[in-house]
């Protein structure tokens, strides 16, 4: 496993609320390698998202250093940071956040678009990615034709489809019920194992807990423990 | 690849889509409709008026004016040998014109007289009623003037006129014939007589204000007259249509306003509705400017669709009225509708047909641009706090 997958150093990040700041994050410092398979827990409130945006470059931090697979996060322009989404990176939404006018199969689709992949090898790796999580069965229907899970499913298609470093997933599971949570983690630890994607996911659903290698605890915007677990 | 998923996002939307695409159809469908209606006015009306009063262009005596009543008495002077000749060919037409006043019904009112040849066929004034039988004075006069001074048909008007000596003089004249055109120039405020007895009672043997020639391309430089081509003559035509254009085009300023309106509401709305989805494009790696061009494109599009939409009801939609017209008849000329016979028939050049979808293009192009632009500019994490669409959910 490659060290320095990803570095945060003295990572701090304040929101700006009326005259005052309100600070999310203090002084996080963390490294991920690469092939974890890793949960951010904590309660609400305690920063998950808010760091798991700053890993993605959707968002930026206040002070501190974010390296992501060599990039330093913070000095890239908007259009490099979203070249350097499109090529290493998979998000997984909390609210799925299927694209609604689009087929399952073009919502899959989409992200070899912005990669400008052709026609056949976009077939491959969609019909591919659609068998991972089960639903080459439903490539024709609308997000609004097929259950939540089902969505999570697709989404899941979506964030592996380009065969990405890796994956970052808020709360994944938050919308399913207990089967469908499973299912989704058993899915995505396959593909961890399988592939060798780095995934991180915030969460606090106990469920996911037992899948986890490594566990990080956030409160308050610190990290209170960052623990390897089930044997990681 | 921005525009299939353009076009793939507008035609996955429904009905609201359709709706907008409807609403900007009908804009084009106004603009076009209600400015065929004009040129075709304008067309109308330049050509009656040719028919009635212009002809191919006009000599003035140099003294006339005629918007100055008072020189009215001075601007006449003998007919140019040179187009004496046109005359005798009915190439032209001579025309005298001098204020008098008329007693309708014991009332005094004070016209313009005019004196043309009862036998000239250049203009559709029927002046073979003007030919006189016996020691009778016939005049005729168009059909609202008439209506206005209450007179009809074979009635006795008393017409009294100043001689080129200043003499006042007065007598009877009959009223031989009342006609109808919607040429205002040939009619307000005028009644016309034979040419030759206006002028002997006036004593301007062989003189003439306005010399009429038929043909557009004939002016020669003549002492003492000025020519006045068409586009002289028919420059107040020309701006009264024009005036009333800009009037109504407030109807269709209104139009476009709404759709415009329907356009930027859409887009509008995106910043709020669309969000999410634009969150997550730009999560999964889509640049800004790919949005910004997205999202145009998806605008400019509605107004593409919106070019076949009202193709689909406007083509023979205009095509009927040009077929058979707008039915005014009567009215034309309570509207001011000057140079309108029964029904207005509209023109649609290609001018005014690619002129108009330019102009919605470019304005929807704006309209769309600029609340994309702001939706582009936000932060992928705040794009990506907004609400996914109904269907999503
Ligand atoms: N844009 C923002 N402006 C102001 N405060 C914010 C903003 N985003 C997050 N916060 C605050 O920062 C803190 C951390 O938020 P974050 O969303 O990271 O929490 P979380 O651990 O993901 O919580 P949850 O489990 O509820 O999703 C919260 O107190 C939140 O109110
Ligand atoms: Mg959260």
């Amino acid at each position: 496993m490659k060290e320095n997958f990803i570095e945060i150093k003295h990572v701090k990040k304040e929101y700006p609320m009326g005259t005052n700041k309100f600070v999310a994050l203090k002084d996080i410092d963390l490294n991920f390698s690469e092939g974890e398979f890793t949960g951010i827990v904590g309660p609400s409130g305690s920063g998950k998202t808010t760091l798991l945006n700053i890993i993605g470059s959707l968002d930026s931090q206040s002070e501190g250093e974010v390296i992501v697979l060599g990039y330093e996060v913070a000095d890239l322009s908007s259009s490099k940071s979203a070249r350097m989404r499109s090529e290493n990176i998979g998000f997984i939404f909390q609210t799925y956040n299927l694209l609604p006018v689009y087929t399952v199969f073009e919502n899959v689709e989409f992200p070899l678009l912005l990669l400008r992949i052709n026609k056949n090898e976009r077939i491959k790796l969609v019909t591919e990615a659609l068998k991972w999580v089960g639903l080459l069965d439903k490539i024709k229907s609308r997000p609004s034709q097929i259950s939540g899970g089902e969505c999570q499913r697709v989404a899941i298609a979506r964030a592996i489809v380009k065969k990405p470093k890796l994956v970052l997933a808020d709360e994944p599971t938050a919308n399913l019920d207990a089967d469908n949570s499973h299912n989704i983690l058993k899915t995505m630890k396959k593909i961890n194992e399988e592939t060798g994607t780095t995934f991180i996911f915030a969460t606090h659903d106990a469920k996911v807990i037992k899948y986890l290698k490594r566990k990080i605890t956030l409160l308050d915007g610190s990290v209170a423990k960052d623990e390897l677990v089930n044997g990681g | 690849m921005i525009f299939k998923l353009a076009l793939k996002n507008i035609l996955g939307a429904g009905l609201r889509t359709w709706l907008n695409i409807f609403i900007l159809s009908l804009s084009y469908f106004v603009i076009i409709a209600l400015q065929g209606f004009f040129v075709g006015w304008q067309e109308d009306a330049s050509r009656e008026m040719k028919k009635w009063d212009i002809a191919g262009g006009q000599y003035w005596q140099e003294d006339y004016d005629p918007y100055d009543p008072f020189t009215l008495e001075e601007g006449h002077a003998v007919i140019p040998d040179e187009l004496k000749k046109l005359i005798s060919n009915e190439e032209a037409l001579a025309i005298l014109i001098s204020p008098a006043t008329i007693y309708p019904k014991g009332r005094m009112r004070n016209i313009v007289l005019k004196g043309i040849a009862p036998e000239q066929n250049l203009v559709e004034l029927p002046t073979t009623y003007l030919e006189n039988q016996d020691e009778e004075i016939n005049c005729i006069l168009g059909s609202s003037f008439a209506e206005k001074l209450s007179v009809s048909i074979d009635d006795y008007i008393v017409l009294r006129w100043r001689d080129k000596n200043g003499a006042y003089d007065a007598r009877d004249i009959r009223i031989a014939h009342i006609f109808s055109t919607t040429v205002l120039t040939v009619e307000n405020n005028q009644i016309w007589i034979s040419l030759p007895i206006m002028q002997e009672m006036l004593g301007y043997l062989d003189q003439a204000t306005i010399i009429t020639v038929k043909d557009e391309n004939y002016h020669q430089e003549i002492t003492g007259w000025e020519y006045k081509n068409l586009d002289f003559l028919l420059k107040d035509l020309n701006n009264m249509i024009k005036a009333k254009t800009i009037g109504s085009s407030m109807m269709y300023v209104l139009m476009l306003f709404l759709a415009v309106l329907a356009i930027f509401d859409t887009q509008i709305l995106s910043i709020f509705r669309r969000r999410k989805e634009m969150g997550t494009m730009m999560a999964m790696g889509m640049t800004r400017v790919k949005i910004i061009q997205l999202f145009t494109l998806e605008g400019v599009l509605h107004a593409i669709l919106a070019i076949l939409v009202g193709a689909v009801y406007g083509i023979p939609l205009l095509r009927y009225f040009k077929k058979v017209g707008m039915q005014i008849g009567a009215n034309a000329k309570d509207w001011g509708l000057s140079g309108v016979t029964d029904a207005l028939y509209p023109i649609y050049g290609w001018k005014l047909v690619v002129g108009t979808i330019i102009f919605v293009l470019i304005t929807v192009i704006i309209v769309s641009y600029l609340p994309t632009r702001k939706i582009a500019n936000l932060k992928p994490t705040d794009a990506l706090r907004g609400k996914m669409t109904k269907k999503d959910e």
